[in-house]
């Protein structure tokens, strides 16, 4: 048991919960911005299969990652434009259409995948890039600027986010096309250009979550490689309660009991059936929700179409 | 007679919905160089083609309805329930448990005691996010998320130690899953296709739900909860214990899923260490068949068997013209935007009505919500 | 209201389209489908005769996806071989279904191929045993196979399956000879789906084959609930890494995940079911292969014999089966190779017993 202690695990530890959260954060925090201004969007996880597809495919033939990247964003973003439309301007419900995109993006990566590449392949991926000076620090150094890029860009995300919502003339107009569409209407905001902008944003982003898999932590790509993540991902903004930073620290909690769960297995001195060993962030995201006794409520208007009534 | 034909054009919109989406497939198609004609004419065929594939049909659209019956339920109370794929597990591993305890009982009484444990089994899954939700405030689509997790892991646990078949145990290859149930166990079925009484179980259910909903205390309370929590609050409902009551009965259906699953169709539970590998991904597709339905339990009867047959269609195409499996997943996933932006007319079309209906006879026109559950109400949840 | 016109245009003219489609199926149904369903009804020597004439017609069920490098990718792979050595597509028509993980589907999909007359159905996986026991005996002249099991149902009176099974320790075993000789730091890491079947077996065997080097080898053993998470496979794989092992190896589709970290940290890779060569010419040492055309030809000779189950193979090292795959681009020293090509020896003449349980 003491094995579990030592300094050595417990970096190893850390530095794994970091590099686990990095797609959860790319989607969730995409998933905030839409939640923000009030579209539940279920499709994340179509968004980053398509992402990851995308940028393995572009990496692999140019051999540019910042090109598979941009690849990652531009079928992000077009799978937000279309949700975007079927939500905004169809008035489609939010959660089934995107289940619908979920398939949609499930099997469209998995497709181009079988024409293009037929088999996996790996490509060179974004490396570990130590930063300079605070890599040196002890400790710390080793756990947070000892990553490759992606993680680095993700975990800016946040304060960037938070900035975002709670600073700018935007994150005002998002949070109150997502509180009162009514009133942001008449306060002469445009609902349905505002909730374009945030779901496409969000679909940008997932598909940066995918890429973030495909070509840095992971360089291969498989068929539904993401595996359930993109909902984990909603679940997270829930966790979060609409705030980056409770993203954040929902993110690194369930990244964090992922990462200790797969260290416990491989110490001898504990011996727990690996299925239940699995299960543990997954149970204790919620114990810790519970215990946190979160009293904030959900945009007034999430999941709601807006109609101006003409 | 013009109303009439807006209802039938109602009615069918999913069907053209769905039939603009194949459209967009045939390009998908076209690009892999395969017949359109010949792949949707194998769609068909598996579909309703023959006697056997009207049946297949019919065993997909089973699950699919009474998850669908439960979530009209929980939907109805604005709750989102997107556990059915853990409700159906843990529903399934309860049933079969009675199975396997208790082998040399009558056939009739375990098939009966099985559904009942499977009921109880998706209730409890329910019941925890339907409670973490009431009194601590925890999101179900969060808790349901996360119960689906758990529900597989735990399956996963009970199929390769308490509950694995002891034959396996003596092999090498030792295969998660449990022993077979005793032939007397399974329900009926309309040899020689795979149809089974569940169906009809689930039709029957489909009206009890309907009636709960529409002509009960209860049912109102629930609905009451979701249209207007405050109103109902001072109106005096207990909205916490209504929220509770419908996740828990939403688990409940689902779980029941799970035991007919296992009754019916596989006769024992095996894992392939996913969770729609035994559920067939019908806690999500038995979602999208109730929002096809309206959300009106007797709606979903033929969105369900709608979604079935594309379903089982699909495998049927892939077969013939040997396309990869995930063209029918984004085809499937075509077929789901389509059908969800086309509900766009028939909301638009109502509201067009209502407007008729209230200035014709403006004093007892019942509220909207009573006549027809409508699509407003729908996309509120 | 353009828009509108315009997309009530699509519908019609989609709608056109499909009911030609509905049309046209049924003329062109009955063919294929009729004497299908005639054939098995009517004796077993005219059902012989008819597979004289036209190709031999094989359909497969699998769970993966026929690219997936490991398990299902195995089987394809075989019959593509054997496909190619009796002459091609006139003498063998191979049809499948991939991504078959929902049992039931698969259920209906072995259901179709047989009532259509294939003359051999393989449901690749163990999870489709069931289906088989329920299927098989409505067509006593088509012949079903499945594994990984050597059940055949031959107790249940079924007589038209087979059966098939991989001795996975056995190269798990030379694999954990090899890696236990290569190890440095000496720890090794494994990424695993689910601790059963096929992958619980070879586990057992790499972890015999490494103690039987060197007891003192730590074998670190990652079991991670999932077929399918890549994500959870890489980072199972980076904690081995971090917990200091410098060879890794792992079982199943999801393992690609794990490889790619192996790579890119440099430690060594030991694959199994399919080759993983290709994937990281690099690090990957050697592999077990699958080989499952020594199968496939019993089964196809017992067929052209008119017996159309009730036996069970196993693939070995013995019977060229499992094959010991190395990479050509990895230079393994010579008393190394020599220990792994002992340890091989010693499973085929059965002074090694690989313990199972």
């Amino acid at each position: 048991m003491s094995e579990i202690f030592s300094a050595t695990v417990i970096i190893g530890i850390l530095t794994s919960g970091i590099r686990l959260a990095t797609p959860y954060l790319y989607a969730a925090i995409g998933e905030t911005f839409s939640q923000r201004s009030g579209v539940l969007n279920l499709g994340v996880e179509g968004q980053m299969l398509l992402g990851a597809f995308v940028s393995f495919y572009v990496a692999f033939t140019t051999g540019n990652l910042w090109l598979g990247l941009l690849g990652a964003m531009i079928a992000g973003a077009l799978m937000g434009l279309a949700m975007a439309y079927v939500t905004v301007n169809l008035q489609a419900v939010q959660g089934i259409s995107g289940i619908g995109f979920y398939l949609f993006g499930l099997g469209m990566s998995d497709l181009l995948f079988k024409m293009l590449l037929g088999t996996v392949e790996t490509v060179k991926g974004f490396s570990v890039a130590p930063i300079p000076v605070l890599s040196k620090i002890p400790v710390i150094g080793e756990i947070f600027f000892q990553q490759n890029i992606m993680v680095y860009i993700a975990f800016l995300l946040v304060p960037t986010a938070w900035f975002i919502l709670n600073k700018t003339t935007l994150g005002l107009k998002i949070r109150s096309v997502g509180e009162n569409p009514d009133a942001a209407d008449s306060l002469g905001v445009s609902v349905a250009k505002i909730r374009y902008f945030t779901i496409i944003l969000g679909g940008t982003l997932s598909g940066v979550a995918g890429a973030s898999m495909s070509i840095a932590l992971l360089n291969v790509f498989q068929q539904n490689m993401t595996s359930g993540l993109g909902f984990i991902a909603v679940a997270l903004v829930y966790f979060g309660a609409w705030r980056a930073w409770g993203v954040l620290a929902g993110a690194l909690l369930f990244s964090m009991v992922q990462a200790i769960q797969l260290r416990m297995q491989i110490i001898e001195s504990i011996s727990l059936s690996p299925d239940l060993a699995v299960m543990m962030p997954y149970i204790l995201t919620i114990i810790v929700l519970v215990a946190s006794v979160s009293r904030v409520r959900a945009p007034a208007a999430l999941t709601k179409p807006f109609d101006r009534g003409d | 007679m013009r109303s009439r034909l807006n209802t039938l054009f109602d009615a069918l919109l999913p069907v053209f919905a769905t039939l603009a989406a194949l459209g967009v497939g045939m390009i998908m198609l076209l690009i892999l160089r395969v017949s359109p004609l010949e792949a949707y004419g194998a769609l068909w065929e598996g579909a309703f083609g023959s006697t056997n594939a009207v049946a297949e049909t019919l065993v997909k659209a089973t699950p699919l309805l009474l998850v669908g019956l439960g979530i009209c339920i929980a939907f109805r109370a604005n709750v989102i329930n997107i556990g059915g794929e853990g409700q159906m597990i843990v529903g399934g591993i309860l049933a079969t448990q009675i199975g396997l305890t208790f082998t040399e009982a009558p056939g009739w009484l375990i098939i009966i005691l099985a559904m009942i444990a499977g009921f109880i089994g998706g209730a409890i899954w329910g019941g925890i996010p339907g409670i973490l939700k009431a009194y601590f405030r925890v999101n179900e689509i969060l808790s349901t998320v996360m119960m689906n997790a758990i529900a597989v892991q735990l399956m996963n646990y009970l199929l390769r130690g308490p509950m694995i078949d002891p034959t396996q145990l003596e092999k090498a290859s030792k295969i998660p899953q449990t022993a077979r149930l005793v032939e007397s166990f399974r329900l009926l079925r309309w040899a020689p296709t795979r149809l089974h009484i569940g169906f009809v179980i689930a039709l029957v259910l489909a009206i009890l739900v309907y009636i709960l909903l529409w002509r009960t205390t209860l049912g109102y309370r629930i609905r009451a909860v979701g249209q207007n929590p405050h109103a109902s609050r001072y109106g005096g409902i207990r909205v916490r214990r209504r929220m509770v009551t419908a996740l828990l009965l939403s688990g409940a259906f689902a779980g029941l899923a799970g035991a007919i699953q296992v009754y019916g169709v596989n006769y024992r539970m095996i894992t392939d260490g996913s969770a729609s590998g035994f559920t067939g991904a019908a806690g999500f597709n038995g979602i999208v068949a109730a929002l096809f339905g309206q959300l009106h339990p007797i709606g979903t009867i033929p969105a369900s068997i709608f979604f079935g047959a594309l379903l089982v269609g699909a495998n049927k195409m892939q077969r013939v013209v040997q396309i990869p499996s995930a063209l029918i997943t984004a085809l499937n996933g075509l077929v789901v935007v389509f059908v969800v932006s086309s509900e766009i007319w028939r909301r638009r079309r109502q509201r067009q009505r209502l407007a008729f209906a209230r200035a014709a006879e403006k004093d007892d026109a019942p509220p909207p919500s009573e006549i027809n559950p409508s699509a407003e109400e729908a996309s509120t949840s | 209201m353009k828009k509108n016109l315009l997309i009530m245009f699509v519908l019609v003219f989609a709608l056109m389209l499909s009911a030609c489609g509905g049309d046209a199926a049924p003329v062109e149904e009955p063919v294929a489908e009729e004497p299908a369903a005639e054939e098995a009804v009517v004796e077993e020597p005219a059902a012989e005769e008819e597979a004289m004439e036209g190709p031999f017609r094989v359909a497969i069920i699998m769970p993966s996806s026929i690219t997936d490098l490991a398990f299902s990718q195995s089987m394809f792979d075989a019959l593509l071989a054997v496909q190619e050595e009796m002459g091609g597509e006139e003498a063998m028509e191979i049809v499948y279904s991939e991504g078959m993980f929902v049992v039931d589907d698969a259920a209906a999909a072995i259901r179709d191929y047989a009532s259509e007359g294939y003359n051999l159905v393989i449901a690749h996986g163990s999870q489709y045993g069931s289906s088989l026991q329920e299927i098989a005996p409505d067509f006593p002249t088509t012949a079903f196979a499945w594994g990984t099991t050597l059940n055949t149902f031959k107790e249940e009176g079924i007589e038209n399956v087979f059966a098939y099974e991989a001795d996975s320790h056995e190269g798990g075993y030379v694999n954990g000879v090899i890696a236990a000789s290569l190890t440095e730091s000496g720890v090794i890491g494994v990424v695993g789906p689910i601790e059963a079947g096929d992958a619980a077996l070879y586990v057992k065997g790499f972890v015999a084959g490494a103690a039987s080097v060197n007891p003192d080898v730590e074998v670190n053993v990652n079991w991670i609930g999932s077929f399918s998470d890549v994500a959870l496979a890489a980072e199972a794989a980076n904690t081995h890494i971090s917990a200091g092992a410098d060879v890794l190896t792992g079982t199943a589709q999801m393992v690609v995940g794990a490889i790619g970290v192996a790579e890119e940290s440099g430690v060594l890779w030991f694959g199994t079911q399919s080759s993983q060569t290709s994937l990281a010419e690099n690090i990957v040492v050697a592999n077990q292969v699958y080989d499952w055309t020594v199968v496939l030809d019993e089964i196809l000779a017992n067929i052209e014999n008119g017996v159309y189950g009730g036996e069970a193979y196993t693939i070995t090292l013995a019977n060229g089966g499992l094959v010991m795959d190395y990479n050509g681009a990895f230079e393994l020293s010579d008393d190394v190779k020599a220990a792994a090509d002992a340890a091989a020896q010693g499973i085929i003449d059965g002074s090694i017993e690989i313990p199972t349980e």
